[in-house]
Order: structure tokens, then sequence, then C-alpha cells
């Protein structure tokens, strides 16, 4: 197995505060939007974005879920090892709202799908965008496209992106490892 | 881990302390989906259900029904009642025609001891036991440790009293075997015509008077009588039943203490327990009702991963 560094920390950090500044440009205050940060890999990146657009841009107030999508997933027995569910942390309702819909990696589009039919349960939004840290090209196997990329990565199907956080792995970084 | 180490649930015996931890944790979130304003998830769409009531239930069957709605499974019902059963169908033909419309689990409940192990080697369908005579009634045992969990934050170390018909109670054997599971200490109470004889080869200890054993324990789970089980007199009048067994505010008020109140139900109030008591804030019996659906819709999603798509 060979692994390629495709992003470091300093690299995580430029585009953390790009993907920022673009949500400000779109969402103004974000006293109208929510941030959604899916179960498990999801939230860390949405954290973080939360956390710089309160720190770094002064936006107070930020609405951020953090939602499980296990129960509304498509390949429900179908998996050799079935996932266990994360908790909701969803305490607000989305009717009316603008939501952005934050995750890791974008590859088959499954998972946002997956989040766009959970999130009915919570009202209906305005508008639903979404941003990835990585969008993975050629990979999809629905419809889905990203609002907000961090970058976008060419990864045959065999390779895996994996993304690692300060929070669990000791340090920020993008990897793309073929087996 | 978050899979459970059996194809069906026919009773806790065969279950691992394993399988009732990743029960709890797949019920914890599936009572936060029951208090959304949607109370439904999607993932059982391609899934149907058969719900046989050999035997009366009213709680149970709609608890089972509803927990396999907000799975958004496709759900048959049967009861023995209105059926080929009085006409003198077996219990095998019965269900096997059941299964020709491409039923992929049974919930069953039945007079009989053992009639779930029994379909569950006949039949090719997923078999939840929700009631086999007077053997066992495993959901109810897990939702009871369910709340016990909810309400005191852990089972293990704690002491829990089971009172009234233990004879007759598929729920005090289920109970029994749950509780011990999961690390919690055991007694039963009752008329001594209502214990059976070798029960302490369960290890659980056997406590004749309701005051000392009320004031052992943290957790009084209360039983009803089961009139209908019974063929012969177990004791001599109801009233006298109530008088020594029977739960009151008096009693809990000289304690010294608070417990915690469970009754499977349905309640004969008056009975074995008064109003005043199950009405009380150390009554978690409604509470037991809520956990009931977040609990069987775990146990039903836990066993329908497993069926091969």
């Amino acid at each position: 197995m060979s692994r390629k560094n495709l992003l470091n920390s300093k690299d995580i950090e430029i585009i953390l505060h790009r993907l920022a500044c673009q949500l400000i440009e779109n969402h103004d205050d974000f006293s109208n939007t929510v941030l959604i940060g899916l179960q498990p890999r999801g939230t860390f990146l949405a954290n973080r974005l939360a956390q710089l657009l309160n720190t770094e841009y002064a936006i107070k107030d930020l609405k951020l879920g953090l939602l499980d999508i296990t129960f509304y997933r498509d390949d429900f027995g179908r998996k050799d090892k079935p996932l266990a569910a994360k908790t909701n942390e969803m305490d607000f309702l989305i009717e009316g709202k603008k939501v952005v819909i934050i995750d890791d990696v974008l590859f088959s589009g499954r998972s946002i799908r997956a989040a766009l039919t959970a999130l009915q349960s919570y009202g209906r939004p305005e508008q639903i965008e979404l941003l990835v840290l990585i969008d993975r090209r050629f990979s999809r196997h629905l419809p889905i496209q990203p609002n907000y990329r961090g970058r976008q990565v060419d990864a045959i199907n065999k390779e895996k992106v994996l993304v690692t956080w300060a929070e669990t792995h000791k340090k920020d970084a993008v990897y793309i490892e073929s087996l | 881990m978050s899979e459970l180490s059996v194809e069906h649930l026919l009773g806790i015996k065969y279950l691992k302390p394993n399988d009732i931890d990743v029960i709890f944790k797949t019920a914890d979130h599936f009572k936060e989906v029951i208090n959304r304003p949607i109370k439904k998830v999607p993932s059982l769409r391609d899934t149907t259900i058969a719900n046989l009531f050999f035997e009366n239930s009213t709680r149970t069957k709609l608890s089972f029904e509803l927990a396999e709605k907000r799975l958004s499974a496709d759900v048959i019902n049967f009861s023995a009642g209105q059926s080929s059963v009085k006409k003198g169908e077996t219990l095998i033909d019965t269900v096997n025609n059941i299964l020709a419309m491409k039923v992929d689990i049974v919930v069953m409940r039945h007079g009989n001891v053992g009639a779930g192990v029994f379909l569950s080697k006949h039949v090719d369908a997923k078999i939840i036991n929700a009631g086999d005579g007077t053997h066992e009634h495993p959901t109810q045992a897990l939702l009871d440790s369910y709340s016990i969990r909810e309400k005191l934050g852990t089972v293990k170390g704690k002491k829990i009293l089971i009172v009234g018909d233990i004879l007759h109670s598929r729920v005090a054997l289920s109970n029994i075997f749950a509780l011990q599971l999961q690390g919690a200490e055991v007694k039963v109470c009752g008329p001594t015509t209502l214990i059976p004889k070798y029960i302490s080869s369960l290890g659980v200890t056997v406590e004749t008077n309701l005051k000392k054993a009320l004031e052992w324990c943290d957790v009084a789970n209360v039983l009803r009588v089961q009139h209908e089980r019974m063929d012969i007199k177990y004791f001599p009048s109801t009233r006298e039943y109530t008088q020594l067994f029977g739960i009151n505010k008096e009693i809990l008020d000289n304690l010294g203490k608070k417990i915690v109140i469970m009754h499977p139900g349905p309640i004969n109030r008056g009975v074995e327990i008064t109003s005043d008591v199950a009405d009380s804030n150390d009554a978690i019996i409604l509470n037991q009702v809520e956990n009931g659906v977040a609990v069987r819709m775990a146990v039903i999603y836990l066993l329908a991963q497993q069926i091969k798509r």
C-alpha cells in the first residue's frame, strides 16, 4: 500500500479560510443560515469552520447541527459490516432556512442523498448547499455536485482518500492511499 | 461492535452482554428519532414484518406495530381469534402460508413455551419472540432494563426486586436473565405458591416479606396476578393478596428512601399496586411504554440488518 500526501496542515488552513470567506460571500451574517456537519467525519470540518467563522470573521450565534444519516442510507443490509449510528445533534428546525451540508469527502454522492432525505424530518429549508473538503471527480453514482469545494482530486476507484484531523490523528492532513 | 450475536430474538438467555449494549445504544438513537416532529426513518422500506399474535395483547402488539411503522417496514397483523388456527391448521402451516407472501420477519406471541424456538428451526425468517407462554418475553425485559438505565444511569450493581406472580410470569424470567447479564442483583417477592420451587438456582434470592424486600431494593418491578393462567387457587383471596403483597403509598413513605416503581402492564389498580403509587413521580410505568417502541425499533433494525439482500 502506498500513501501520497495531498494536503498538509498549512494547505488545509488556507483552504478553510477560503471556504469561510466563500460562505460569508453568500450567507452574509448567517442569520438565516444553518451549518450541518455529517456524522461522523464531516463534523470535524463543520466544527472547524464554525470556529473559524466565529473567531476570525466575527460571525456570532452561528447555528451548527450534527446530522447522522445511518438510518437513511440506501445500503441497509448490503454492507459486510453494518455501520453503527452516531448521535444526532439537531436542536433546531430548518424550516425556511438556508442549509449548508458539510462533509469531508464527496465520493459516490450517496451519503449526501441520504442527508437530503434525513433533513426532510426537520422541515422544509429555503435552499440546501453542499460544502466538501475533497471532491473526488469521476466517481459519482448520483447527479450531486458541491457548491463549495476545498480541493478537487482525480482519484481512481481503487484509491482511497483519507482525511485526518488534529482532534483524532494529531495533525491535519489529506492522503491518497492506493491499495 | 454494532451487530447482534444471534439470528433471532427468542429469549434473553441466548444473548451476550454485548448484545444488550448494542441494542441499548441503537435504542438511544431511535428514542431521539421518535421525539422528533417527524418520527420516521426509511431504513426498512424493503422489509415486510408479520405480527402473529396467538394470544391476546394490546400494548405489546401496538408497540411492535408502531416500531415497525416508524422504521418504514410493511406490516401485516394476525390474531388467532379470527384465523384458520380455529379450523385446525398447525403452527408451521400457518406461518409458512404467511411466509409464502414474502415476509422477512415474524413477531410472534404464543401460549406455548418454546414456540419461537420451534418456529426458528422450521421456517426461513427472522423470529422475534413477543412472549411464549410462561417462558420468556425478551423485549419487555430489554425495555425494563433500558428504563432502569435511563432513570438510574446504569443497571450494574443495582438491586432489583420483582414482586408478584413469578410462577406464571415470562416477564419475570426474562427480567432475571437480562438484569443478571448486566450485573444487577435480583430478588423476587410474592406468595410462596407463586414462586417457582427452584428459582434460587437462577441466582436470585427469595423474600416473602414485602416490607423487607422493599427496604432492600433500588427498583421494584411489580407484576400482575395472572388469573387467566391459574388452574387452581394459589392464594385465598385477592383481598388477602393485596394486604400482603400490594404496594401502597403508606409502605413506600415508611421506607425512608425513594425507590423506582415499574409495572409491565396491564395494571390491576388496587390489587398489586394502588392508583396513587402507579401515578406518582416514582413510577416510570409510562416511560417503560415509550421506551418499548425505541427498544423494539432497535431489535427489529439490528435483526433486519442481517437479512441477505
